[in-house]
């Protein structure tokens, strides 16, 4: 029987591995982590019919528990093409052999950090989308710091996406849909909060996401702000101070938030990037993996037996995430049937 | 003959861009120069960070998309409100070259002596 090594245990890797186990393969699934689910077993709920992750988390790891021998802490640091066949060796010691690798090695959100001006890490109040996925799980009400209900709160979207700066150009394409959601979320648990989105553009992308947008604009009064944030301060009261312009109206606009929230891309996570490199894949200028060709074999790495699932080869949706995964799977049995 | 003028009326004027009339002598001139312009995205960051959009009504985010539209006449008077002091240039998320950029339109608007000729 062949054996196939899926590496990362997102959503991506779940089912690209379950399905190929449906398809009589032996399958290990190797994660770095104690539990699966990636990234997002860190989300409260999914755009965008704000269901919840968990739930959709949950279906997808019924069907994983059924064939898949699952290696949990485990972190893989090196794949080593052999006369056919795959050495992957993992920093615990730990190895295992494969007739084929797929890469299901995801993403890591932008350090918010870098973008110094907007003060995340330097001011009380300002916490990125992942910590808002992260208050809304605790379930103890959305909070600033000083633990109060925050009369104010602002979105910046593109927070180290679309930005030359921060050294990424492309668009991470969810970030948009995630604050439209959340802002939603924030509105329905604290109705009497203003939201303010400040963008550049509105990436609404995905089915019923422009819906969704109106939906925030007619029963939940989010108001969007076409500028994007040049720099936020903090005042006595512990509220950020926001210096935007507001492009259409064409001034200079300064708000203060009780609560900002930053909406960090993807970025190509480090393990993503060290496996491109040690199998001499070819390094894309967003440093995503490159498939062969990204519109009719989006799973092929261009490594003979080396396959892509999900987010490693750029930013995608949990659908889009899934899709792709499966048709690694079909990928995988072409290439080894 | 009374005029209608006389009457305190007055003919408005055209208040539309002029696409297809605007020259496009600036713009092309000053691409020459500085391409990056054609990178802006109009996310008015700079306008934001500018010390002098806060206290006049100067915005390079507008002035850029004036050159870009051909409306040369009021941009002798723009310009002259930048100090040059560069933060734009630190902000910008497209790397536009502010500073050359703005120095670049006072020069070929100088050049051409005439404000409202290009
Ligand atoms: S999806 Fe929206 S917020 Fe995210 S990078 Fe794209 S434009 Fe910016
Ligand atoms: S260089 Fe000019 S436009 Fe740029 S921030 Fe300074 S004054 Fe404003
Ligand atoms: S910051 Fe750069 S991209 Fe944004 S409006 Fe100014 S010049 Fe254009």
């Amino acid at each position: 029987m062949k054996h196939v090594v899926v590496v990362g245990g997102g959503v991506a890797g779940l089912e690209t591995a379950s399905i190929l186990v449906s398809m009589g393969y032996q399958v290990t699934l190797v994660e770095k982590e104690d539990v699966p689910g990636g990234h997002v077993k860190r989300w409260h709920a999914l755009f965008p019919d704000v269901r919840p992750a968990a739930e959709v988390l949950a279906a997808i790891l019924e069907k994983s528990e059924k064939g898949i021998r699952m290696q949990y802490n485990t972190e893989i640091t090196s794949i080593q093409h052999r006369s056919n066949r795959y050495a992957l060796v993992a920093s615990n010691g730990w190895q295992v052999e494969a007739d084929a690798v797929v890469l299901a090695t995801g993403f890591e959100l932008f350090d918010a950090r870098k973008k110094e001006e907007y003060g995340y890490g330097i001011y009380d109040n300002v916490i990125t989308s992942a910590d808002l996925e992260d208050m809304f799980i605790a379930g103890k009400g959305i909070h600033t710091l000083q633990d109060k209900a925050p009369q104010r709160v602002g979105f910046v979207h593109c927070v180290g996406s679309r930005d030359e700066k921060a050294g990424n150009l492309y668009c991470s394409k969810v970030c948009c849909i995630t604050a439209v959601k959340q802002a939603i979320e924030v509105k329905q648990q604290l109705p009497q909060t203003e939201i303010f989105c400040f963008y550049m553009d509105l990436r609404m992308f995905g089915r019923h996401y422009e819906e969704l947008y109106k939906e925030a604009q007619e029963k939940y009064a989010i108001q969007f702000i076409r500028g994007r944030l040049s720099e936020a301060s903090e005042d006595k009261e512990h509220r950020v101070v926001l210096k935007v312009e507001d492009t259409l109206l064409n001034k200079p606009l300064k708000i203060a938030v009780d609560l900002l929230v930053l909406m960090s891309g993807m970025v190509a996570s480090k393990q993503t990037q060290a496996f491109r490199d040690e199998l001499g894949m070819t390094k894309d200028e967003d440093n995503f993996l490159k498939p062969v060709d990204g519109i009719l074999h989006s799973n092929l790495s261009g490594v003979e037996g080396v396959f892509f699932s999900g987010t490693c080869s750029g930013p995608k949706n949990v659908a889009d995430s899934l899709a792709d995964a499966r048709s690694a799977a079909l990928a995988v049995d072409k290439y080894l049937k | 003959m009374a005029t209608i003028r006389q009457f305190g009326y007055q003919v408005s004027k055209d208040r539309q861009i002029d696409y297809d009339n605007n020259s496009r002598n600036l713009i092309r001139k000053v691409l020459e120069k500085e391409p990056s312009l054609n990178n802006c995205i109009s996310c008015g960051t700079c306008a934001a960070t500018c010390s002098a959009a806060l206290y006049t009504d100067f915005s390079l985010r507008r002035l850029i998309l004036l050159v870009r539209r051909g409306e040369t006449e009021s941009l002798k008077k723009e310009t002259a409100k930048c100090m040059l002091c560069g933060k734009c240039q630190l902000v910008c998320p497209r790397g536009v070259s502010t500073r050359h950029l703005i120095l670049q339109i006072r020069y070929q608007l100088q050049e051409s002596g005439q404000k409202t000729e290009f």
